[in-house]
């Protein structure tokens, strides 16, 4: 199973609230992402998909459970001391809020090589702007803007400069938290394409984090679809449009909005029933590689 | 039929350092009592700044322009602040984004919904008061009102919360309600059910709404009317039936081409190229003119007019012109695949 890059394996994190009350922002949750593909992690807001990404980038030490990177268990803090390197390099996340995930008093050309300096690697081309500059133009931006600061860039500009801050390392995983959220439409198409040139022509891997179905269905392999902690269902992308089980998943499908009023009118909501989520059910494949919390019982 | 809200040729401009930014440019267009519009474009393209205007919701520095400006036949630029505070309370009302922040976190949301009534009947008994809130909550869809009267903000959902604001926005009975990305900071599911909400109350209360949104999924599933704005101006308005069937203008092509849920997973997203023009000043001609593939070379010259396709439905591209060439949509054309 050498193509299995990163392997989560029954993950549980709580957080407390107040006295007496924990949410479970995690609950047992257990995937694997194979090298070279896109897996997507949807979920309502509280679904605890940002604690999972935190997680798997060492961020957040989970209560329970192990994260398998490259065979490196990166909760065990004795592993983690001896690949910090490898680990530090090799994964890199893009959050969501570009504004405030970027120093507003650093240049483009700073940030981008910021890592590669505080990780004291040699630039490969020279010097750290010149590796800014490429990382730059990788994204599709003119150097143009190397000397601009973050406030004078738009949001899709700023997502980019996160983007080649991430690439800058050349790491075998991307985590992307929600990375076009915030931005409008035709910058988050220009993102997404963006994202699976990245993947079809230069082999990366994704964990890609995002609360729009749709833009799930667009750009994902396998998605996994996450609900208060408890991962509901997990299938090849095109399976789980097409043949949803877990009732969740089939209330979340009805809800995405289709840019089609006579269908959008027509097409019956499918409410969820709290009551009937068993999260004690286990996560049992239906199918090859379709996962259903609850198996074929839930799927009723 | 009577319009309830008519405006003509508004224009607002605000003065800075930066030199005059011109926000919503020439924008014309009426509302019938019960209809939902919902205007859609990307940010700052002008919509909430227009919402704000016909609300009297504007600072004072921002300079408004119009050649008629009526709310229920009434022309609000002639009207003070007080006669202004009347009439948003008794004819219109506003929805905002965000729920929490449109609440006040240390009142129970019962008190803060009696607090809109009174607003608007301050003579109203208490048990009449009580009463109207209980029935506000029930028509916004949130059952047990009795206990969850008596509930803070952060005690309900997001959904929840923005069930309250819109029963406060409700509480004046107001005829013209703007809401102003409504959905926005909601979970999906939670999103189509305040939808059909809105759309609930427009049938049974006869509320006309302006939903101004910059989801397309969300005109689609909600309005009766969609008007299209790109840097400040009305690019297309029409019925939710022309805007997305038989789309005219190429920035209304470009919206519904870079769509994920219209595309093939296997064929690169439609990306429109660069950036909308900044307004201060607008560019001349056409704003659209430069990320525009389809641009003749009038349009860098002259900003076209509104050419009408239909009685109902505008679109401002000189493609409509009987002099341009003919031009394939590369989308709409009845229904989508």
């Amino acid at each position: 199973m050498d193509d299995v890059i990163l392997d989560v394996r029954h993950l549980s994190h709580s957080f407390p609230l107040a006295k007496g009350v924990t949410v479970r922002a995690l609950d047992g949750v257990s995937f694997q992402i194979r090298r070279g593909e896109i897996f997507g992690l949807v979920g309502e807001s509280g679904s605890g998909k940002s604690t999972l990404a935190r997680c798997v980038m060492g961020l957040l030490r989970p209560q329970a459970g192990t994260i398998l990177y490259k065979g490196i268990d990166v909760t065990d803090p004795a592993q983690v001391r001896a690949h910090r390197r490898l680990l530090q390099t090799d994964r890199q996340i893009i959050f969501q809020d570009s504004t405030s995930s970027l120093d507003p008093r650093m240049k483009a050309a700073d940030i981008i090589a910021e890592p590669m300096a505080v990780n004291h690697v040699k630039p490969p081309r020279g010097s750290l702007r010149a590796e800014a500059e490429f990382q730059l133009k990788y994204v599709g931006m003119d150097p143009a803007y190397l000397d601009r600061y973050p406030p004078e860039l738009s949001g899709g500009q700023r997502q980019r400069v996160a983007i080649a801050r991430a690439l800058a390392m050349e790491p075998s995983l991307l985590v992307a938290d929600e990375p076009i959220s915030a931005l409008d439409v035709s910058i988050q198409a220009q993102i997404l394409n963006l994202f699976k040139h990245l993947q079809a022509e230069h082999g990366f891997t994704f964990l890609f984090i995002a609360h729009d179905l749709a833009v799930v269905r667009y750009l994902c392999d396998r998605v996994g679809v996450l609900r208060k902690g408890k991962l509901t269902e997990l299938a090849p992308t095109e399976e789980l449009f097409r043949d949803p089980r877990h009732p969740y998943t089939k209330a979340l499908l009805s809800a995405i909005p289709i840019p089609d009023p006579r269908r959008e009118r027509a097409r019956p909501l499918y409410a969820f029933d709290e009551a009937a989520f068993d999260r004690g059910a286990p996560f049992t494949e239906v199918t090859p590689g379709h996962f259903v919390l609850g198996g074929e019982e839930g799927s009723r | 039929m009577n319009k309830l809200l008519e405006i003509e040729h508004l224009s607002v401009a605000f003065h800075g350092p930066a030199g005059t930014v011109e926000a919503v440019r020439d924008v014309s267009f009426d509302l019938a009592p019960g209809e939902i519009l919902a205007l859609v474009g990307e940010s700052g393209c002008g919509k909430s700044v227009l919402c704000r205007a016909l609300m009297g919701l504007l600072p004072a520095h921002a300079q408004v322009e119009a050649a008629r400006l009526a709310v229920d036949g009434q022309d609000i630029r002639a009207l003070r602040e007080k006669d202004m505070r009347a009439l948003r309370g008794r004819v219109s009302s506003m929805v905002f984004q965000d729920p929490m922040t449109a609440l006040d976190p240390t009142y129970t949301v019962g008190a803060q919904i009696a607090e809109a009534v009174l607003a608007h009947r301050p003579k109203l008994p208490r048990e009449a008061v009580r009463a109207r809130v209980l029935e506000l909550m029930a028509l916004v869809g949130l059952d047990d009102a009795g206990a969850r009267q008596k509930l803070y903000p952060y005690e309900l959902s997001g959904g929840q919360r923005q069930r309250v604001v819109m029963a406060i926005a409700l509480a004046s009975e107001p005829r013209l309600l703007f809401a102003d990305e409504p959905t926005t900071a909601l979970d999906v599911t939670v999103q189509a059910q305040i939808l059909d909400l809105l759309r609930d109350i427009q049938q049974k209360l006869g509320t006309a709404t302006v939903l101004v949104t910059h989801d397309l999924g969300v005109a689609a599933r909600a309005a009766d009317r969609v008007a299209v704005m790109y840097a400040g101006k009305l690019v297309e308005l029409g019925t939710a039936e022309d805007i997305f069937y038989d789309p005219r203008h190429p920035y209304t092509w470009a919206l519904l081409r870079s769509l994920p849920s219209l595309s093939d997973p296997g064929e690169p997203l439609y990306a429109l190229p660069g950036m909308p023009p900044t307004l201060a000043p607008p560019p001349k001609g056409d704003a659209f003119a430069g990320r525009n593939e389809y641009a003749l070379a009038i349009d860098y010259d002259e900003a076209p007019p509104m050419f009408p396709v239909s009685d109902a439905h505008f679109a401002a591209t000189w493609l409509l012109d009987p002099r341009a060439p003919k031009v394939v949509p590369p989308i709409g054309g009845g229904h989508h695949g």
